[in-house]
C-alpha cells in the first residue's frame, strides 16, 4: 500500500525478493491448471512488483479511493501476473491463487473487471490505451493529480485501435498516463510476426516521451518510473525489452511460450527448478 | 423538386428531415437538449469523432467547451476514451454516424461498454435512408447489429419532441444506450407534453383493419399514411415503438391481437430489425397473424437523393399508402 505520491525511496532489494514471491505464485496456479500464459507473466513480473509495491498510489482497503493511481492491463491473459500482484498486495486472498482458471474462479485466465482491482476488461487486445487516455481525461476534469498506467504488449500494438489511443493521448497532453509496452517478442502464432521494429522511435513520433529499458532488470524500471512521474505536457512510454519465461530456465527456452502447457509432472521439476535457482541466487 | 433532384443527383449531404406536411421544426434537438442538460449534470461530457457539426452536438460544444473532447476520425478511440470517462464517473454522449459506431467500432461497444454495463451514450446520425452517401454512410442494419449486444438499450426516435425526452431519459438511466440520430432541422409531430419512457411503445392512433408497427422516423410516416387511408374506408392503427431494446413485447402483442392485420414499417433493413422483433412477439404470444414487412430490402443501397431513394424503397407515405392499400 502506498498513499503517497511520490513515493520514498525504493528498496529494489526487497522489490527483487519480492518479485521472486510473484513468480512463485505463478507457477502454482499454472501447476494447478496444468497450463497458462506463464510465460508472459514471469516476463512482466518486475514491472508489476515495482508498481504495486512501489510506484503507485493505492489503498487495498479503499479500491474505490478517487485519487488512485490506476493500473490498467490491457493484455487481460497476463491475468496471472496481476493475480499474484494483488494477491502479494492484500487485494485478493494468497490462498485464492490456486482457483486460477478454474470453473467458477474470478481469477480468470483472461481479466474480467468484476474481481476487486481490476480497472478494466482486458483481452479484446487494443482496448486498453484508449480506456486509459478517457480514464486520464477524467481524472483531469477532476483536478486529481492521479495517474494511469496501461500495460500493452508488442503483439498488441498491430491493433489499429492502439495508435488511435496513442495520437489521442499526445494531443490531449496526458502527461499523467504512462503506457508499458511489453516487448517479450512473441505473439499467438509464434515469434512477433509482424516487424513493430523500431518500438520506441513509433511511440517519440506519435508525441510520447519515450524510454526503452531491460524489463527484468529491477533498478532500471524501478528508476524509469521515477523517471515518468514528470507533468511535462507529454504522455510517457516505457518500452520494456522483457524475456518470455524470465526466471525459469526451461519457459524460457520453450517455443511454445505464449501458452505454455506441460504434465503435472514435469511441473513439479520445473518448481524445483526455479527454487534452486533462487536458493542460488540466480 | 429541385434541379438536382430532376438530373438525377446526388444532394451532398442528404437532406434533413425536413419538416413536410406544414409540421413545425427544430434544429439540433438533441444538441440543445443536451446544452440544457449539462449546466446542471455536471458530470456530463461530450465526444465525437471529427463530425461535431454534422451529428448536432455542436450546442454542447459551445455551451460546455471544457467539456467536450474531439478525438479525430477514430471511432474505436471514441467508444474507448467514452470508457475511460465513465469509469471517472463521467456521463459520456459520444456521437458519430450509425455506420461507424455500428460496423466499426462494435467490438468497444460491447466489450468496452455493454459488457462493464458503463454509462456511456452513443449517439449516431445518418440511420437508414437518410443521407444519400450510400451504403458507406447508411446505417441499414445498425438495429439488428447493435440488438445482439447485451444489456445495451437502444432508441429509435421519430421526431424533435422526442430526441429532446430521449436525452433527457437516457441520461436518468445509468447504462449504455445506441439513439439513432434524426440531425439538422427535424420536424416536430409529437405534443410538447409527450411523455418517453425506455422500453414503453405508444398508441399514436386507433384503428381496426391494419395495425402499423413502427419506429424511427416511419411513426410518422405511419401517422399521416394511416390519416389518408381513412379517407379510403381502410382503419388503420398506429404503434409507435421507438426503443428497440428493451422491446415493449405487451404492448406489442395486444396491439397486434387488436388488428385485422400487422405491418412493421422501420428505416432499416426488413431483416434483424423491427420486423424480426415483432414477428418474434408475436410467435412467443401465440399470435398467428400476416405481418406485411415494409423496410430496405436486405441488400446494400446506391448513392442518390434521398427523396428519390426513399421513394424508390418504398419509405414515402405514398408507398405506405399504397402498399396498405393493396393488402388482401
Amino acid at each position: 500500500m502506498n498513499r503517497n505520491s511520490p513515493p520514498a525511496e525504493a528498496d529494489t532489494g526487497a522489490l527483487k525478493a519480492r518479485a521472486t514471491v510473484l513468480r512463485r505464485h505463478m507457477l502454482t496456479m499454472a501447476r494447478g491448471q496444468g497450463a497458462g500464459y506463464i510465460g508472459q507473466g514471469l516476463g512482466i513480473a518486475d514491472t508489476l512488483t515495482a508498481l504495486y509495491f512501489h510506484e503507485l498510489r493505492y489503498d487495498p482497503q479503499n479500491l474505490g479511493w478517487a485519487d488512485r493511481d490506476r493500473f490498467l492491463l490491457s493484455t487481460g491473459h497476463y491475468s496471472i501476473a496481476l493475480w499474484a500482484a494483488l494477491a502479494e498486495a492484500g487485494i485478493i486472498p494468497v490462498e485464492e491463487l490456486v482457483t486460477y482458471g478454474a470453473d467458477n474462479s474470478r481469477l480468470e485466465m483472461s481479466t474480467l473487471d468484476t474481481t476487486p482491482g481490476v480497472e478494466v476488461i482486458g483481452g479484446s487486445l487494443g482496448h486498453g490505451l484508449g480506456q486509459g487516455v478517457g480514464q486520464a481525461l477524467g481524472l483531469r476534469l477532476d483536478g486529481s493529480d492521479a495517474r494511469v498506467f496501461v500495460e500493452l504488449s508488442d503483439g498488441e500494438m498491430q491493433e489499429g485501435s492502439t495508435w488511435e489511443a496513442a495520437m489521442s493521448a499526445s494531443h490531449f497532453r496526458l502527461d499523467g498516463l504512462v503506457a508499458l509496452v511489453d516487448c517479450n517478442g512473441i505473439q499467438a502464432d509464434g515469434p512477433v510476426v509482424l516487424d513493430m521494429e523500431p518500438v520506441a522511435d513509433k511511440w517519440t513520433s506519435f508525441g510520447w516521451e519515450t524510454f526503452e529499458i531491460d524489463g527484468n532488470d529491477m533498478d532500471a524500471v524501478v528508476a524509469t518510473l521515477a523517471k515518468a512521474r514528470q507533468r511535462n505536457g507529454k504522455p510517457k512510454a516505457i518500452v520494456l525489452r522483457t524475456l518470455p519465461g524470465k526466471g525459469v530456465r526451461r519457459i524460457e527456452q520453450s517455443e511454445k511460450s505464449h501458452f505454455f502447457r506441460v504434465d503435472v509432472s514435469q511441473w513439479d521439476s520445473i518448481i524445483d527448478e526455479f527454487e534452486k535457482s533462487v536458493g542460488a541466487g540466480q | 423538386m429541385t434541379a438536382a433532384m430532376e438530373a438525377g443527383r446526388t444532394l451532398a449531404m442528404g437532406e434533413n428531415e425536413a419538416a413536410r406536411g406544414g409540421r413545425k421544426s427544430i434544429d439540433a434537438p438533441f444538441g440543445k437538449a443536451l446544452a440544457r442538460i449539462g449546466q446542471q449534470r455536471k458530470n456530463i461530457v461530450g465526444l465525437t469523432a471529427d463530425l461535431g457539426k454534422y451529428t448536432d452536438i455542436h450546442p454542447f460544444r459551445d455551451a460546455h467547451p471544457h467539456r467536450f473532447f474531439n478525438v479525430g476520425m477514430a471511432e474505436q478511440n471514441l467508444v474507448a476514451v467514452a470508457a475511460g470517462l465513465a469509469r471517472t464517473g463521467k456521463q459520456p454522449f459520444a456521437t458519430t454516424y450509425g455506420v461507424f459506431a455500428s460496423r466499426r467500432a462494435f467490438d468497444f461497444v460491447a466489450i468496452a461498454l455493454a459488457h462493464s454495463n458503463l454509462d456511456v451514450k452513443i449517439i449516431a446520425g445518418l440511420p437508414g435512408l437518410t443521407t444519400g452517401y450510400g451504403g458507406t454512410h447508411q446505417a441499414i442494419e445498425d438495429l439488428a447489429l447493435m440488438r445482439m449486444i447485451p444489456g445495451l438499450t437502444i432508441i429509435d426516435p421519430m421526431d424533435a419532441t422526442e430526441i429532446d425526452a430521449a436525452t433527457v431519459a437516457m441520461s436518468d438511466h445509468p447504462g449504455p444506450v445506441y439513439m439513432r440520430l434524426l440531425r439538422g432541422t427535424v420536424p416536430v409531430v409529437l405534443e410538447p407534453g409527450y411523455k418517453f419512457e425506455i422500453g414503453k411503445a405508444r398508441k399514436l392512433r386507433d384503428g381496426m383493419d391494419v395495425g402499423i408497427i413502427s419506429t424511427g422516423l416511419m411513426s410518422e410516416r405511419a401517422i399521416d399514411a394511416a390519416t389518408a387511408l381513412e379517407k379510403r374506408g381502410i382503419s388503420v392503427g398506429v404503434l409507435h415503438v421507438p426503443t428497440i431494446k428493451p422491446f415493449d413485447t405487451h404492448a406489442v402483442a395486444e396491439f397486434a391481437a387488436s388488428v385485422g392485420s400487422v405491418v412493421t414499417a422501420e428505416n432499416h433493413v426488413v431483416v434483424g430489425g423491427l420486423a424480426s422483433l415483432v414477428v418474434e412477439t408475436l410467435f412467443d404470444a401465440g399470435i398467428s397473424k400476416k405481418v406485411t414487412r415494409i423496410g430496405l430490402p436486405d441488400r446494400y443501397i446506391e448513392c442518390g437523393a434521398v427523396p428519390t431513394l426513399q421513394q424508390k424503397y418504398g419509405l414515402t407515405v405514398e408507398a405506405v399508402v399504397e402498399r396498405i392499400a393493396a393488402l388482401d
